[in-house]
């Protein structure tokens, strides 16, 4: 009979938020994309920080194909998969990624001139 | 071309604060007080203003405008100049009254009958303490630090010529400083003998003056009170950050390298 209407006590997780929250995109680690010179006009750009679970092939094809440069994955021995690309690409990436949905917008830190 | 001038004109403002934005603003009220024709020459003015050069014009400018109106308004005008080169604060209260007065008290309560707002407390107390005692409500965010002069040293390296300079500005040591700014450029450098800044690649001081600000913005500008007044201590394996003036002190991350890509020739057979 649910005339009465009694508050059942609903089962309430106060810590769901939370964890959510943590297993969402990495607890402050940052994705930093830098820039770097190269001889004449020419720059480089880093992208370092990505989480490991990411097929970093796939992401290097798409941010290729998407601003027609080069790039590669370069394994460095602390810091893991690096992704290089030609050219001063820092705003694209940052966009590419945040529509993408990888990181989100407060994890990104952009450096250099 | 128009839209480099604007541009100049913005460099420009930080030293010429006193005048040009508040005189700029001035001159509107008494415009749209008068006929339209005015509005016109002002147009035509602030259109002048944009396409010549920034230096000198930018005063002939302001000093076309005020012959322009009727002379009652000319007065007011140079009463009203006079006393803004006094007195920044008071000007907006000077349109509604005479205008007349320099410098004094004028309460715009005065003469009325009404209860005086809050704001209009607010600026009463300020303006009394800045003149009295203009240390304690200096908002003076540091507008003295100076750009930073860049050199080219040959066609591969800048020179930061006042890093020394603007280090002792920021009350910061200046490896420290250093290290940041090398991080940000992923480039190598070191001081030389004569204290300069000798930074491998060749940039421009607009990116120096952008790294600069992020350092500011990070390591030295308090977040409570934005004063300058900051002192950057190691505690216990932490950086700390404790502002002088409201005494908060927050923790700064490390400066860390960060991926550096190698560009260059590789050593043959390495």
């Amino acid at each position: 009979m649910s005339d009465l209407d009694v508050q059942l006590p609903t089962t309430f997780d106060p810590f769901a938020e939370a964890n959510a929250d943590d297993s969402g995109a990495g607890s402050k680690e940052y994705v930093h994309v830098r820039i770097q010179q190269r001889n004449g006009r020419k720059s480089l750009t880093t992208v370092q920080g990505l989480k490991k679970d990411f097929s970093y092939n796939k992401i290097l094809k798409d941010l290729k194909k998407e601003f027609c440069c080069n790039g590669t994955v370069v394994q460095d021995p602390e810091l893991g998969q690096v992704i290089q690309l030609q050219g001063d690409q820092r705003k694209n990436v940052s966009t590419f990624l945040v529509q993408a949905g990888i990181v989100k917008k407060e994890h990104i830190k952009i450096h250099g001139f | 071309m128009a839209t480099d001038s604007p541009a100049d004109l913005k460099d420009e403002i930080p030293e010429l604060a006193p005048f040009d934005p508040t005189k700029k603003k001035k001159k509107k009220k008494p415009v749209a007080q008068d006929s339209v024709e005015e509005v016109d020459n002002l147009v035509e003015k602030t259109e002048n203003l944009s396409v010549e050069d920034v230096t000198e014009p930018v005063f002939a400018g302001m000093k076309k405008k005020k012959k322009k109106p009727v002379e009652l308004d000319l007065i007011e005008d140079e009463d009203v100049d006079v006393g803004q080169e006094n007195d920044d604060g008071k000007i907006a209260e000077d349109e509604e009254g005479d205008g007349i007065v320099l410098g004094g008290e004028r309460y715009p309560w005065e003469g009325t009958d009404r209860d005086y707002k809050y704001e209009e407390l607010l600026d009463r107390v300020f303006n009394i303490l800045r003149e009295n005692n203009p240390l304690l409500a200096g908002d003076r965010r540091r507008t003295v630090m100076r750009p930073p002069q860049v050199l080219r040293e040959g066609t591969k390296k800048t020179v930061f010529a006042n890093f020394m300079d603007s280090c002792k500005t920021m009350h910061r040591q200046p490896e420290h400083v250093m290290t940041f700014l090398l991080a940000e450029m992923g480039t190598t450098g070191s001081l030389d003998g004569q204290q300069r800044l000798v930074v491998k690649g060749r940039f421009a001081p607009k990116n120096f003056e952008g790294i600069l600000k992020r350092y500011i913005n990070e390591y030295v500008i308090c977040n409570g009170c934005k004063s300058a007044d900051t002192i950057l201590s190691k505690e216990n394996r932490l950086f700390f950050l404790r502002c002088e003036q409201c005494g908060s002190s927050r923790s700064v991350a490390p400066i860390k390298a960060g991926f550096v890509a190698r560009v260059g020739r590789r050593k043959a057979g390495a």
